[in-house]
């Protein structure tokens, strides 16, 4: 009997296990709308000052531009991450990956697993490491990258970063061509659900709200009160509340990106503006960190 | 003589730095050895994406002893003097040899054993390379280690058939005899003791180490399948280098393009399997894109490869998907809209936005002539560069815009143009020949040399960020390759640098116009000389057409110096040489004697003695009689040739002493011969030339 393909969320939790497994601390996604889950403080914080930490979640991650009103089979302005932070990297970081791939029910041996260049660079985070996206029979499922700068900050010590992309890595495992083919939950019958009856509506409605509909003005000023209270609290110290505002003006810098209504110089100045706020959210973290030690 | 083995193991080292770090290896072992005093026969190096290689035939088991003579201080000189010395050369007053009245030391460099020397020679080796990016990552004991592309996880050591083992303690590794093969079809652990094992179990081992080996097998593979289904494989050379880094093992596969999507366009197809990827785009023999692909697989699967080829034609499905919903969006905003958003993309800082570069554009084709199309062409060209096709394949700038304008009834001559003025790119890019492509490119070229001068940014040395060179070569071959005989660089810079003043750039204070028409002729001085065209002649027609309206006419200048170099290699040729010589050679010396100079403006005729001045004088006045009219036909020889008959008329002036005593008479002849030699410079200035 051919067995059945695992659907999306016995996905997420065999990954779970298998890093529960390994030793990471299995955490949920932040409660705050991000571009990636390398945005979560469990990433982006924990990987700078000294010491162990390893840790994995499941991140939605929202990018405003990748919008096709549900009609693309592949690219969609919500979906899910599920991200890995090693700090240190381990020694057999990338046979640990490639085993979660087995784990995960796809068949190796059969599919061609390359490690291709991709050096990771995030301009609104002042982060980037060197590394690869992984690709299955030509497909980028995951992006593998060794941190060395965050914030601006040198990582003391060199984490790993493993960031899967759960729908793409899903179409290999259920072998089907579109994310909202996508077995959900695993049932059949009345109770069976797809990656379209989750998913569908808010891409069409999130898609006109992106491109057309997001009250530029409001954003606008979004951005400016998100930018004031991350500075006010990191006058305050608080490094995670200010942070919590850092990834608030990220995204509002996102909306209005896909709203095209920025030039390429205020574009640029508005990256800059965010970078500013990144650093120096990661300057009191690292402050206050040392502190306790 | 022993054999040395050397592999350095790491995750996967990106492609575009193989084959360069595969040189560099080399060269670092050959000095290396070549310093410790070493003797090889050979040394050889292999890239994979997993390991660089290094084996040395023929090495030698020890290194050579050497003697060197130092000379000290004199004999008798201070103690304090004598002392230092053998404390410096570390031997003592007796082992000196006394020569000449000065004490000598022999120091001698004892042969060391090759094998001990190795980790010294392994570890130069980290230290020496270069990368164009490096990282760190933790090592085993939480240290941080040192730079390298990716992480080194091990070091094969063999010498003379033996495992030498030592340790690296920046890699936290101890260097072995073992390696590993392909990554899924063989991972095992392999124990190697020479080259020649090494190369053998690797191959068993599922991985081929050559990287030329590897292209062949690529390009042969898929050259076999393509042709099964009775098609052509699309030659593309830098993919192919590229895909050979991406493998250890390659597998060539074909697969196929849904029919849904074969009426997009072309060029989208193929860049959208190109760039993304990395597949070889297949033709049918007429040419056209077939709906097959060429892929690479790093693999062989046990299914027969079905799995992956499934996911490659899926992957495409998806990626063409979004190429048909950019076609979608572009088609739905003309491109005169679009270029009305075009001061949202700035071209360079202190050069303004897109808009404005539009504006000088049309200013430079209205002065080129080309009326209202070239006008229009003008306000289109940087239009597509806002389309979401090309915010995703930037290479398909132009390209796009073409396909748009047509879409939307431009005529077909704009809508060429608008693909063809960001032509030739390179050196092996076609040029445009249409004659509005040619204007907007040779536009859209002089506008962003003369910008980029204007604000002090001209390239230098190897650096040449906004491809300027690239950019003045293109001029050079858009005026050369369509026979622009007359087109002269200077109106249409002297235009650009008016319309960046009118709008209101702020220029550097040395700027010339002159630097942009001289960097232009620098560049053409190097096209020609990869032609076979002799520099000293090249210098020749540019110093004698230097003031004259011939100074910026690339066509002409190429034309006259060919001609003057093969003008040379005949007896006229030599003739026309020696007479200018011995004119120029004594004028140069009264001039210099008498502190000014002769330029044959004031001939006076009436103070010539002989027929020797003026069968010289008439001889010549005939001649430029008929010059400026072979000039503007371009009859360079003919002129040559004529020039040339003056020869025994310069020798025949020379039988009268042109040093004469009276000093009316001298300055006279002078004159005659200042003239002579200015006359002729204007077609080559001959001083210029060398042998």
């Amino acid at each position: 009997m051919v067995q059945r393909p695992k659907c999306f969320q016995q996905m997420i939790l065999d990954l779970q296990q298998y890093w529960a497994r390994w030793g990471c601390a299995i955490l949920q996604p932040y409660d705050v709308e991000m571009g990636a889950g390398t945005f979560h403080p469990a990433t982006m914080l924990r990987s700078l000052g000294s010491g162990t930490w390893n840790a994995a979640y499941v991140q939605p991650s929202r990018r405003p531009t990748d919008g096709r009103y549900g009609e693309n089979p592949n690219r969609t302005q919500y979906y899910y991450q599920f991200q890995v932070i090693m700090k240190p990297g381990p020694q057999d970081c990338q046979q640990l990956y490639l085993d979660s791939l087995r784990y995960l029910g796809i068949d190796i041996e059969n599919h061609d697993i390359r490690f291709v260049e991709d050096d990771w660079e995030s301009p609104t985070l002042g982060a980037a490491g060197l590394g690869w996206e992984v690709w299955c029979d030509g497909m980028e499922i995951s992006q593998f990258t060794y941190f060395q700068q965050v914030g601006g900050f040198e990582c003391e010590v060199v984490p790993v970063e493993i960031t899967y992309g759960l729908e793409r890595v899903a179409l290999n495992v259920q072998d089907v061509d579109n994310f909202f083919q996508l077995d959900w939950n695993g049932v059949d019958g009345c109770r069976k659900l797809t990656y379209r009856d989750i998913s569908m509506r808010g891409e069409q409605e999130f898609s006109h709200y992106n491109f057309t509909k997001a009250n530029t003005a409001v954003l606008l000023q979004h951005f400016k009160d998100a930018e004031q209270e991350c500075m006010g609290l990191l006058s305050a110290h608080l490094a995670l509340p200010a942070y919590d505002h850092c990834i608030k003006a990220s995204h509002l810098f996102n909306l209005l990106d896909a709203r095209g209504v920025m030039s390429v110089t205020e574009r640029a100045s508005y990256i800059g503006r965010v970078r500013n706020l990144a650093k120096k959210c990661c300057e009191i973290w690292l402050n206050n960190t040392e502190k306790k030690a | 003589m022993a054999e040395f083995l050397l592999e350095i193991f790491s995750e996967e080292i990106p492609a575009r730095m193989q084959l360069s770090v595969r040189d560099d290896l080399k060269t670092i072992m050959e000095n290396d050895l070549q310093a410790q005093s070493l003797s090889f026969s050979s040394i050889r190096s292999y890239v994979t994406p997993r390991r660089l290689v290094g084996v040395v035939e023929g090495l030698a088991e020890t290194t050579k002893s050497t003697i060197e003579e130092r000379r000290g201080p004199k004999v008798g000189a201070a103690n304090v003097a004598i002392q230092g010395f053998l404390k410096s050369a570390g031997v003592s007053l007796d082992a000196c040899e006394q020569r000449e009245g000065y004490y000598y030391a022999h120091l001698q460099t004892k042969s060391r054993n090759t094998r001990d020397i190795l980790p010294e020679i392994v570890q130069n080796i980290f230290r020496k390379m270069t990368w164009p990016k490096s990282m760190a990552w933790p090592l085993e004991n939480g240290k941080r280690s040192q730079l390298w592309v990716r992480p080194v996880r091990s070091v094969l050591t063999v010498f003379d058939g033996q495992a030498v083992s030592f340790e690296l303690p920046t890699l936290g590794l101890t260097t072995s005899n073992i390696t590993y093969g392909h990554r899924f079809l063989a991972p095992a652990a392999i124990q190697v003791s020479s080259f020649d094992e090494y190369h053998t179990k690797l191959e068993r081992g599922f991985v081929i180490i050559d990287h030329q080996v590897r292209q062949t097998q690529i390009w042969q593979g898929l050259k076999a399948l393509v042709h099964q289904k009775n098609l052509e494989l699309q030659t593309d050379e830098s993919l192919l280098q590229e895909i050979a880094g991406l493998v250890e093992y390659p597998v060539p596969l074909l697969g196929q393009i849904d029919a849904q999507f074969m009426d997009l366009p072309p060029a989208v197809l193929s860049t959208a399997m190109r760039v993304h990827q990395k597949y070889f785009t297949v033709r049918t023999k007429e040419g056209r894109i077939a709906p097959y692909f060429g892929v690479i697989a790093n693999i062989k699967g046990k299914d027969n490869n079905l799995q992956m080829l499934a996911g490659y034609e899926r992957v495409l499905r998806a990626r063409l998907s979004d190429a048909m919903f950019f076609y979608a969006v572009d088609v739905k905003t003309s491109l005169p809209m679009l270029s009305r958003r075009l001061e949202t993309i700035i071209f360079q800082e202190k050069l303004g936005t897109l808009t404005q570069k539009v504006t000088r554009l049309k200013v430079l084709m209205l002065a080129q002539g080309t009326g209202k199309v070239g006008e229009r062409a003008a306000e289109l060209a940087k239009s597509d560069l806002l389309t979401t096709m090309v915010g995703e394949f930037p290479e398909l700038q132009g390209v796009m815009g073409e396909i748009y304008a047509r879409a939307e009834g431009e005529v077909s001559e704009v809508a060429a143009a608008i693909r063809e003025h960001y032509q030739p790119q390179g050196p092996n890019d076609q040029c445009p020949s249409a004659p509005l492509s040619v204007a907007l490119a040779l536009a859209d070229k002089m506008d962003t040399l003369v910008g980029f001068f204007a604000i002090g940014e001209e390239p230098t040395g190897s650096k040449d960020p906004y491809a300027l060179r690239r950019a003045a070569l293109g001029i050079i071959r858009l005026v050369r390759e369509n026979n622009l005989a007359d087109f002269s660089l200077e109106p249409l810079c002297h235009e650009a640098v008016n319309t960046y003043k009118a709008q209101g750039v702020a220029f550097v204070k040395h700027f010339q116009s002159e630097y942009v028409l001289n960097f232009i002729n620098d560049r053409l001085k190097i096209a020609l000389r990869a032609e076979g065209i002799r520099h000293d002649c090249v210098t020749a027609v540019l110093e004698g057409s230097k003031t004259t309206a011939d100074a910026y006419k690339p066509w002409s200048i190429a034309r006259r110096a060919k001609a003057l170099q093969d003008f040379l290699e005949t007896a006229d040729g030599q003739a026309l040489l020696a007479a200018f010589r011995r004119a120029y050679g004594i004028l140069k010396d009264e001039q210099k004697k008498d502190g000014i100079s002769y330029p044959g403006t004031q001939v006076n005729v009436q103070l010539f003695t002989g027929m020797q001045e003026s069968n010289l004088y008439n001889h010549l006045q005939k001649i430029l009689a008929e010059r400026d009219p072979l000039l503007q036909a371009h009859h360079y020889t003919d002129l040559m040739a004529q020039l040339a008959t003056l020869r025994p008329l310069v020798d025949a002036f020379f039988d009268l002493k042109v040093n004469d005593e009276d000093p009316m008479l001298r300055q006279n002849r002078l004159e005659l011969l200042g003239m002579l030699i200015a006359q002729m410079a204007l077609i080559a200035d001959l001083s210029h030339v060398e042998g």
